[in-house]
């Protein structure tokens, strides 16, 4: 794991449930070293002011919350903070919403049944400035990216396709696989694994592909 | 639900693949703001995308050709709602000018027409043209009030009139008389009657008068009578959904409190009402796909959802956690429904005997084969020192995919996990049957060309 310091990494939690947000906490204080909760919110405007004051490494940003959501967070605080990292942590693996907070600039989804293990992973793999995705994340970003017959044609190839290669990395995230198990695979390095996650990250974030724009659109993010 | 699902949505790529569904041909609405009488000459011209000047002059030209011009803007005026915000537009100076300036020239030729001996102008530009005067003062007024209801979000009813003060109720009366006069006059003017019969027409014109000049409540309240049951419609909807999420909630959190000394249960209970809701909220498959995509049960009861509904049978049956990533889809046919039931053996098989609480299992549909991949990070296994019972379990699934000429590839190391990963080619004899299963012709063509 590439660490940029030794200093643990400053998480910020945002959920709308107490509850969720205390057990996070806990876990993550309890099994995690290198990982401490700085502070959290329960709402969109709270979430805003508190991250604009403490500047954490990484925000862990729920999906759903009244006034907008996680979404809305990284619209506000986006382009003022290029710094700070978001990974979306849901309960809902609908599309709808993962491509929305992905496309509004989050670097990575987890679902909440993740274990406090995983969880601390996830957080290094984004403030190291990897992407991460949850295996169903994965398998959707493949149908979207897939040529099915009679589909558009894509508009821009370097945004619009997947090289064979990412294509491959995304089949073996969705049957589960880890970076390294995945570099294991395909004789390449974790390095490699990481730039091609990130690569379709940013495809994801930036093409025009339709079922991508649509979702964003519905919910007013482009 | 509240998307369409993607096997339709390709559909529409194809329909209009350029358009970005946002940006397209606005609906039709009268202006609210930079009009000159109802905004329906504006909202024409907003929709079809042309000046606002060529539509004006077009209704003009029709209606002093034969008065249907006039007809066909009170029937818009009627019918087309206002639009719902007030967007910005100013009616200037010279565009007013125009307006007005088009509107003279309309009366003037309608006149010329009328002196050339067409009657159904002659009436127009005759009384029947002061009552449609008339009426279009009244009908203004009854926008200005809906207007002031909306920009006040004052819900005073159909009597909204009242509202404007007393000009507008001058404005309104006076709008009444106008559309009286008219009627009166032209009945008086066209027909020659006794007594009795001008009493009668006297009634009915009154009647009449009345349902022209009361047409804009009339119409507001079949909107409002609609409005009201499309929302009592969703708050059925809303209450249904509430009463089916709670009731099953509640048993399953009853149930995990009495069992609450045994872990395995609890997490059965606990996967198994999870499932339930995501089937709920986000259909079969978890991204809201599938269920209802084709509208056809025979082609909707496809592959995705044989696999999906395998892994909930296994995680209910032995208390573990299957994860099913599904990419693509396809109607099952034998070949399919037979990689389905080895794909459930694979997943009960990692259940009995690798001892995790976790399976993945992803498929994918690619145009020749459908892959089925089973993983579990369990104990594994050697394949040259199988124990009988699992070994047997492989067998079956091999003699599954055999039989259709599918393939079954099985990789363990011990301490490390099982992946179990099963091929089916798509089958040639599916496509040879007269239902409507068939693959997409181009599919079908790589077969034969394969062949």
């Amino acid at each position: 794991m590439s660490e940029p310091t030794d200093a643990p990494i400053r998480v910020f939690l945002v959920d709308d449930h107490g509850l969720f947000r205390s057990g996070v906490r806990a876990e993550l204080d309890r099994h995690v070293p290198d990982v401490t909760v700085v502070g959290e919110a329960g709402s969109v405007d709270e979430a805003v002011a508190a991250i604009r004051h403490i500047r954490p490494d990484v925000v862990l940003l729920d999906v759903h919350m009244p006034d907008g959501g996680g979404a809305e967070v990284l619209r506000q605080l986006r382009p003022e903070l290029p710094d700070v990292v978001f990974l979306a942590l849901s309960v809902s693996d609908a599309a709808e919403d993962v491509i929305a907070v992905i496309r509004a600039g989050a670097r990575g989804y987890v679902t909440k049944t993740i274990s406090g293990r995983e969880l601390a992973d996830a957080v290094r793999r984004v403030r190291s400035g990897d992407a991460v995705f949850s295996p169903r994340l994965a398998g959707f970003v493949l149908d979207v990216f897939s040529d099915r017959p009679g589909a558009a044609p894509p508009g821009d190839p370097e945004l619009d396709l997947l090289t064979r290669r990412e294509r491959d990395v995304l089949r073996l995230l969705a049957r589960g696989y880890a970076y390294k198990e995945i570099a294991g695979e395909l004789f390449i390095s974790v390095k490699t694994v990481e730039t091609h996650v990130s690569s379709v990250l940013r495809k994801t974030q930036l093409s025009n592909r339709y079922e991508l724009s649509r979702w964003a659109s519905d919910r007013r993010l482009v | 639900m509240p998307w369409v699902p993607a096997r339709v949505t390709m559909g529409v790529v194809i329909g209009a693949p350029a358009a970005p569904p946002p940006s397209g041909t606005p609906p039709l609405v009268r202006r609210r703001s930079g009009r000159l009488v109802a905004g329906v000459a504006g909202g024409v011209a907003d929709h079809l995308g042309v000046n606002v000047l060529w539509v004006r002059t077009a209704f003009v030209v029709i209606a002093a050709v034969n008065g249907v011009g006039v007809i066909a803007y009170g029937l818009l005026w009627i019918f087309v709602r206002q639009e719902a915000t007030d967007v910005p537009r100013a009616l200037g100076r010279t565009e007013r000018q125009q307006a007005l300036g088009l509107a003279a020239l309309g009366i003037g030729a309608g006149l010329a027409a009328a002196a050339l001996g067409n009657t159904v102008v002659g009436w127009i530009v005759g009384p029947l043209g002061v009552a449609a005067v008339g009426a279009a003062v009244v009908w203004r007024e009854a926008d200005e009030s809906q207007r002031r209801r909306w920009t006040q979000g004052a819900r005073s009813g159909v009597t909204g009139a009242a509202a404007g003060g007393r000009a507008a109720l001058w404005r309104v009366l006076a709008g009444a008389l106008f559309v009286a006069t008219g009627i009166g006059v032209f009945l008086l003017g066209n027909l020659d009657l006794s007594q009795v019969q001008f009493g009668l027409l006297a009634v009915l014109a009154t009647l009449l008068g009345v349902g022209v000049l009361t047409i804009p409540w009339w119409v507001r309240l079949m909107r409002e009578l609609g409005e009201e049951r499309r929302e009592r419609i969703v708050e059925a909807e809303r209450a249904e959904i509430a009463a089916h999420l709670h009731d099953s909630v509640l048993q399953t959190l009853a149930l995990i409190q009495r069992q609450s000394d045994q872990p395995r249960e609890v997490l059965r209970l606990a996967r198994g009402q999870e499932r339930e809701l995501r089937h709920w909220l986000y259909g079969p498959t978890g991204y809201g796909r599938s269920g209802g995509a084709s509208g056809d049960p025979v082609l909707d009861a496809g592959l995705a959802d044989a696999i999906t509904s395998a892994a909930a049978e296994v995680e209910d049956t032995y208390a573990i956690d299957v994860r099913p990533v599904v990419v693509g889809d396809r109607p099952l046919d034998d070949g399919l429904r037979a990689l389905v039931l080895a794909a459930r053996e694979a997943m009960v098989n990692a259940a009995k005997h690798a001892q995790v609480g976790e399976v993945s299992v992803y498929a994918e549909v690619e145009p020749e084969e459908v892959h089925v991949f089973v993983r579990d990070r369990g104990v594994g296994f050697r394949p040259d020192a199988v124990p009988d019972d699992r070994h047997g379990l492989a067998d079956s699934v091999h003699g599954r995919m055999d039989r259709h000429g599918g393939a079954v590839r099985l990789r363990s190391t011990p301490g490390e996990g099982t992946e179990v990963h099963l091929t089916m080619p798509v089958d040639g004899r599916a496509a040879a049957r007269p239902e409507q299963d068939e693959p997409e012709p181009q599919v079908r063509a790589q077969e034969e060309a394969k062949r």
